[in-house]
């Protein structure tokens, strides 16, 4: 008996007509005052419509944009058809967690910005319906362990359960490894716990994941932290034949400006983690607190700033501004995460930086002295360099502010392993093609190798270093570079 | 029934048990924990993150010793605000939920001279490991421990016995001498003991007017923090205090740094940012108190 409902859909035509389609969503009225997730997802017969749409390149370009190059008019061929439960094995072939990629990939810039209808239209929807078929079957509890290789003997440490750890978990114990997966925080995830909203990725869904990996027969070790509980040299001598290092981006920036360890400054790192991994927001039901704001200004422009944004309007803030030294063309945040946070009334102030920031006579912050910017030459990012205005100082008013400008390397675990290299922003030196790092035995990927960035490049990385060590422990290249 | 939960907790190195609870003083507390893998790790001047349970927060705790081959740690702590209330009530046999460690860097131990190792209230059970690496360091260790009034002394005999000498003092004078722990540094500077070096662990009052006398005779003197804290590893920046004008995170940095360059006044502000909070959550506790034993029993 199959679960998926027999679907017999034309073929796609060759120039659709179709329009794509729009996902339903929580109103903003609605949804600035909760946490639940704001689209609902396609329904299947949605679904099929939009997956129609896609002409079946025989070159797809989608495929060459996509870092793990999941087979995407595959995929989405099934849906058309209708068989969802298929689609989603297809997308877990090259993807382990579609659900996942589906909800936070930056598909505009991947995916989507190569596909074929998107010239003269708008391109299909890849990432919705990737997210479609990943939870069509896991609400109808289709998803299956797949057969597992038979047992190598071989163990394998992960540090980190980020987006990383979790897809070389996924993999190498796909293929017969043992694996043990060391999680510093006490939840599973990563970033995918402490850092993206719930209103963004449920954490039932990431919980699912977890579970899925652990199926596989992953064991999961919470609050360890390696690099204190344990060095990397102590894993070696438990036992364990090779480890991967997917630490992520755990170390905030600040501006650097006066007053800013006023009380009511928070890294963005900080006021997410309140809020997602030790629900602030039920407080006083949970324990941990978070500030009550009035007022809140966001620094930065990307995905975190929005994120942060978000969290502070519905954790109860009158008003909230996302404070931008560039303008609208250069935010890093994806398009729709700048669109729901406007509709929600989310404030955007463009070309504006902060000099400093005031606070009262109790050490609180009462508002930020600011800078009008203007855009300037390209510089090394390419896009166009900031230029302060002088004489333009004007002040905010506001009682809190949440430093959102980007996350560098820990450098926590690098520290506490000799022989392990980085580089001078302190990420972990490791090659490009396998993740192999300078030290034996130790593969690196992710935020934590090539700075803070995406989910699916963090995946990309697993997925070759999964590769790479699979090969290493069973003997069929044990090379080692810069030995 | 009871020997399998002992086999479990045995075989799984990640179990928290707890061995042993004390009331060492009204509101001050002395608990042995089983974490076998920071048992084997920890050195003085480390902490711990302790979450009770679910929902609960993570506070951090300096360990205050333990037993490496039994595989325990003691964590002496005074109750501060709802989750230190509610860890009070916490029975022996009992299960932390998650205990992390050995956090942040180990406090610099060498053989100095004669070292003064004071603790203020609390405190006095964080500056215990220090003073015990001291002395096995081959230091002279003079300690110097105070509180508000002699109930609150705590550890007096464990202190003592890791001591040269051993100085007292409470606020109010009922017991040892009256007055502060830094009248009694004053003296060992007036009776023209050479020091070397100070440990000074206690209330942010206490180790600034610390500070502000070993300063004058430029005795080098090491703080030990204890600001709010998320993670405890360097991620969220919760914990940034200013020293030497630059900013710090004490999880990763710390918790130990030169006292001379703290900027107290930024710490003691930060220290209260939660302040109404958590008389609400006290508030909040109270009224359903008996609703949260039920569900963690």
């Amino acid at each position: 008996m199959s679960a998926t409902p027999s679907l017999k859909p034309d073929l796609p035509a060759k120039t659709p007509k179709v329009p794509r389609q729009p996902m339903p969503e929580q109103s903003p009225d609605e949804r600035r005052h909760n946490f639940r997730e704001v689209p609902y997802g396609y329904p299947p017969e949605i679904a099929v419509v939009e997956a129609m749409r896609c002409i079946q390149c025989k070159k797809p370009r989608c495929v060459a944009g996509c870092p793990v190059e999941i087979d995407i008019p595959g995929f989405i061929k099934l849906i058309a058809e209708g068989d969802f439960a298929a689609s989603a094995r297809k997308l877990k072939e090259a993807n382990a967690l579609p659900a996942i990629c589906g909800r936070v990939c930056p598909q505009e810039d991947q995916c989507e910005k190569v596909c074929v209808i998107g010239i003269k239209g708008e391109p299909v929807a890849i990432g919705r319906l990737e997210r479609f078929a990943a939870d069509w079957e896991r609400e109808h509890g289709l998803v299956e362990v797949p057969e597992l290789a038979p047992a190598t003997g071989k163990k394998i440490a992960i540090v980190g359960s980020g987006p990383a750890g979790l897809t070389v978990a996924g993999d190498l114990a796909k293929w017969g490894h043992s694996v043990t997966i060391f999680e510093a925080l006490h939840k599973t995830g990563g970033v995918l716990v402490y850092g993206i909203p719930e209103f963004r990725l449920p954490k039932a869904i990431v919980q699912a994941e977890v579970d899925y990996i652990a199926s596989l027969g992953v064991k999961v070790v919470p609050s360890v932290v390696i690099g204190r509980t344990m060095t990397i040299d102590d894993l070696f001598e438990e036992g364990f034949d090779a480890v991967f290092i997917g630490t992520g981006a755990g170390l905030p920036y600040f501006l650097g400006v006066p007053g800013e360890n006023l009380n009511g400054v928070f890294s963005a790192n900080e006021y997410l983690t309140r809020s997602n991994l030790m629900r602030a927001f039920e407080f006083p039901r949970a324990d941990t607190p978070i500030a009550r704001s009035r007022r809140v200004c966001v620094l930065g422009g990307g995905n975190v700033a929005m994120d942060a944004a978000r969290t502070a309007l519905r954790l109860g803030a009158e008003k909230v501004a996302v404070v931008y030294r560039r303008s609208r063309t250069e935010m890093p945040a994806r398009i729709e995460e700048i669109h729901h946070a406007e509709e929600e009334g989310i404030e955007l102030q463009f070309l504006t930086n902060p000099t400093k920031i005031l606070g009262n006579d109790d050490g609180w912050v009462r508002a930020m002295e600011c800078l009008r910017y203007e855009l300037g030459e390209p510089d090394a990012s390419g896009r166009r360099k900031p230029v302060p205005i002088p004489g333009t100082e004007f002040e905010i008013e506001c009682d809190t502010v949440i430093v959102a400008i980007g996350n560098g390397a820990n450098p926590l675990l690098p520290a506490a392993t000799p022989g392990l290299k980085t580089n001078r922003w302190g990420n972990i030196t490791a090659d490009a093609e396998t993740g192999k790092t300078s030290h034996r035995g130790v593969w690196a990927g992710g935020d934590i190798v090539i700075g803070a960035a995406t989910v699916i490049l963090a995946m990309g990385a697993g997925r070759q270093a999964a590769r790479s060590i699979h090969n290493y422990v069973l003997g069929i290249d044990t090379s080692w570079p810069s030995e | 029934m009871a020997g399998t939960e002992e086999q479990v907790w045995n075989r799984n190195e990640l179990m928290h048990r707890i061995v042993s609870h004390k009331l060492l003083a009204p509101a001050a507390h002395d608990m042995m924990v089983d974490a076998p893998l920071i048992a084997r790790k920890r050195k003085a001047g480390q902490f711990v993150i302790v979450r009770m349970r679910e929902l609960s927060e993570r506070i951090p705790l300096t360990i205050a010793g333990g037993d490496p081959i039994a595989g325990t740690i003691r964590l002496i702590y005074q109750e501060a605000g709802k989750s230190t209330m509610e860890m009070g009530l916490m029975k022996e046999g009992e299960f932390l939920s998650d205990v992390v460690g050995p956090l942040g860097k180990p406090t610099h131990i060498e053989k100095f001279g004669t070292v003064v190792c004071m603790g203020g209230g609390i405190g006095t059970g964080e500056i215990l490991p220090v003073a015990q690496a001291c002395a096995l360091a081959g230091n002279r260790v003079i300690s110097i421990v105070g509180a508000r009034t002699k109930e609150l002394l705590i550890v007096l005999d464990d202190v003592r016995e890791t001591s040269a000498e051993l100085l007292i003092s409470t606020d109010d004078g009922s017991f040892g001498f009256h007055g502060f722990v830094t009248n009694l540094l004053q003296q060992l500077v007036d009776r023209g003991e050479k020091l070397d070096k100070v440990f000074a662990v206690g209330p942010v009052p206490m180790m600034r007017a610390a500070c502000n006398m070993t300063r004058k005779y430029s005795i080098p003197t090491e703080v030990s923090l204890n600001p709010i804290m998320v993670d405890g590893t360097g991620m969220c920046g919760a914990c940034r205090v200013t020293v030497g004008g630059r900013t710090q995170f004490v999880c990763v940095d710390g918790p130990d740094f030169d006292g001379h360059q703290v900027d107290f006044d930024e710490l003691t502000k930060r220290l209260q940012a939660y302040r109404t909070l958590e008389k609400e959550a006290i508030e909040y506790w109270e009224k359903h108190r008996c609703l949260l034993e039920e569900s963690h029993s």
